[in-house]
């Protein structure tokens, strides 16, 4: 680690282990809305979720880190079965509008709670006791897990299930696949791991308030996904990064943050809805028919 | 012959229309069975009642004497039903043969967690050519649904009803939008199909291909079943003539 030390200043690795939960957040999100096609505006709520449960158990029940963000994760993905079975059995908009709610309910409920600090937050968690560079190295392994984890999901029969739902429902049930159960997956696997990131977070700046979580953050991470190309893993890494720093490049994007991420969210979805990505596989595309007509051409001359 | 799928009185009302009125009957085992009726005559209705997509007002289905109708689609797809739609609806981001291949894993689709770890596609890529070709479309297999033409997306309703390994293929009005050489080409598959032990409820509109293929009829007319029985026999009922051929006349004079 020293060698590390030497390489990194105090902010490179600060903001590195803020990447690194950019892209947990974006990769988490992505499992719901690029693999699976339901479109969540409240993730950052379950990041929230996971943030106090593992704040707390650091902080006043003296559990360590880990096993703290364990408990985090599976609360989350507990929270986010509970509304993920009252909003996927019924039509496809309804998770939309239903975390939609998360969100605000999220915020609105911890504002109120003096045990969670109310609107004055969690302060002084407890430093996790890795070193800046040691917990920068961590959750960027973590980071790193997940996306393995993504890329395995999609090679599994899961992943062809998930874009079967995103792809056509109903023809999903006609080939006999349970839609709401498989719906339901992708969502607890996405606030858990949502939760995960917000443990990790909690633990990097020590002091978190619920408007942290709010909608905000949660149109931003959904803009980083429809950014990124829903779907696309290393797309959405590649945005998660970009869409991370730019607010830190250009002051005015982080004083204009819904403006910016709004506005970027529906100029991708009108322009370019399979992001980044798609156009780069469009632009590949065209290149190929181009060459193949090229070569038609020139077996008919 | 014993009775594969029985349909019990089965009512659907779409808001005050009734769409299907208290219709019977039975689908015998390896039977070819058109199921045929003028426009609006509720053939699809009852198609969809059969799949779970429409709820009946009343009445029973049952699948080899197990009771279907209290089931979702998806169950009553695993037990036994394979559908082949009339407007085609393929996964449009899967090639025809992606398509077959994931339908083709239905045992590995059961659940979320055995999908989790469930890698292999071999065997399903395999069974998916077969099927592609068993309908004549092998050579289109890697291209996209947006790449073919609606003959090609037809017989890919059919493939993929097949890749369920069903007891009973319902087929709604495979023939529809195809020219008379490549329906009487379809209509040869699914005879064969039926003669390799498939069980067929097939709705067409291509009365010659019915009269031609199917072991029995039956006819409804506004909701109402009104006759059923061998093909010859049904169509020479004075009932279906007035209600279907009339009805087809005036369509010609239109």
């Amino acid at each position: 680690m020293t060698a590390m030390e030497g390489l990194l200043n105090v902010y490179q690795i600060s903001l590195l282990t803020t990447l690194a939960v950019a892209v947990i957040m974006a990769l988490s999100l992505n499992l719901i809305t690029g693999f699976c096609g339901q479109i969540s505006l409240g993730h950052a709520a379950f990041q929230g979720i996971g943030a106090y449960m593992a704040a707390i158990l650091t902080k006043q029940a003296g559990f360590d880190f880990a096993s703290a963000t364990l408990i985090a994760v599976l609360f989350s993905a507990g929270i986010g079965f509970l509304v993920g079975l009252t909003s996927l059995r019924v039509r496809e908009d309804f998770l939309a509008i239903t975390t939609m709610g998360v969100a605000f309910l999220f915020v609105g409920f911890v504002n109120q709670q003096p045990r969670l600090g109310a609107e004055e937050g969690i302060a002084n968690i407890p430093d996790p006791g890795l070193g800046a560079t040691g917990y920068m190295v961590m959750a960027l392994v973590l980071a790193l897990l997940v996306a393995l984890f993504s890329v395995y999901v999609r090679r599994t029969w899961l992943g062809a299930a998930f874009g079967s739902i995103a792809d056509d429902e109903d023809t999903a049930r006609i080939v006999g696949i349970d839609v709401a159960r498989f719906k339901l997956a992708a969502f607890v696997m996405g606030t858990g791991l949502a939760g995960l990131a917000g443990s990790i977070y909690a633990h990097q700046v020590k002091i978190i308030q619920a408007t942290d979580f709010g909608f905000i953050p949660s149109i931003t991470v959904l803009s980083i996904v429809v950014f990124g190309g829903i779907g696309s893993i290393m797309g959405v890494i590649f945005a998660a990064v970009l869409l991370t720093m730019l607010p830190l490049w250009f002051q005015f994007i982080g004083d204009y943050k819904l403006l910016f991420y709004g506005g970027l969210l529906f100029l991708m979805m009108r322009f370019a809805p399979q992001g980044l990505a798609g156009l780069i596989r469009s632009g590949l595309d065209a290149m190929r028919r181009y060459k193949r007509d090229d070569a038609r051409l020139g077996d008919a001359a | 012959m014993s009775a594969i799928l029985n349909i019990r009185d089965i009512t659907v009302r779409f808001g005050g229309v009734v769409a299907v009125d208290h219709v019977n009957f039975d689908v015998a085992d390896g039977q070819l069975l058109g199921l045929i009726g003028p426009n609006g005559a509720g053939k699809t209705t009852v198609m969809r009642a059969i799949t779970g997509i429409v709820s009946p007002e009343k009445g029973e289905i049952r699948l080899n004497d197990a009771p279907l109708h209290n089931l979702p689609t998806h169950q009553r797809v695993r037990a036994g039903l394979g559908l082949s739609q009339q407007l085609v609806r393929p996964f449009r981001s899967m090639s025809l043969a992606e398509n077959v291949r994931f339908t083709a894993g239905y045992a590995k689709t059961r659940g979320p967690l055995g999908a989790l770890v469930a890698l292999d596609r071999s065997a399903e890529a395999r069974r998916a050519l077969e099927l592609l070709d068993r309908v004549g479309i092998a050579d289109q297999a890697d291209a996209r649904p947006d790449e073919v033409p609606l003959g090609v997306l037809k017989r890919l309703e059919v493939a993929r009803a097949l890749a369920l390994d069903p007891k009973v293929l319902l087929l709604d009005e495979p023939l529809a939008g195809l020219n008379s050489e490549e329906a009487a080409t379809l209509a040869d598959t699914i005879r064969a199909l039926n003669g390799e032990g498939f069980t067929v409820v097939l709705i067409e509109h291509n009365l010659g291909e019915v009269m031609r293929i199917c072991d029995r009829l039956v006819v409804l007319d506004n909701g109402r079943l009104i006759g059923e029985g061998a093909p010859r026999d049904v169509m020479a009922e004075p009932t279906v003539r007035a209600a279907y051929l009339g009805t087809e006349v005036s369509d010609a004079a239109a």
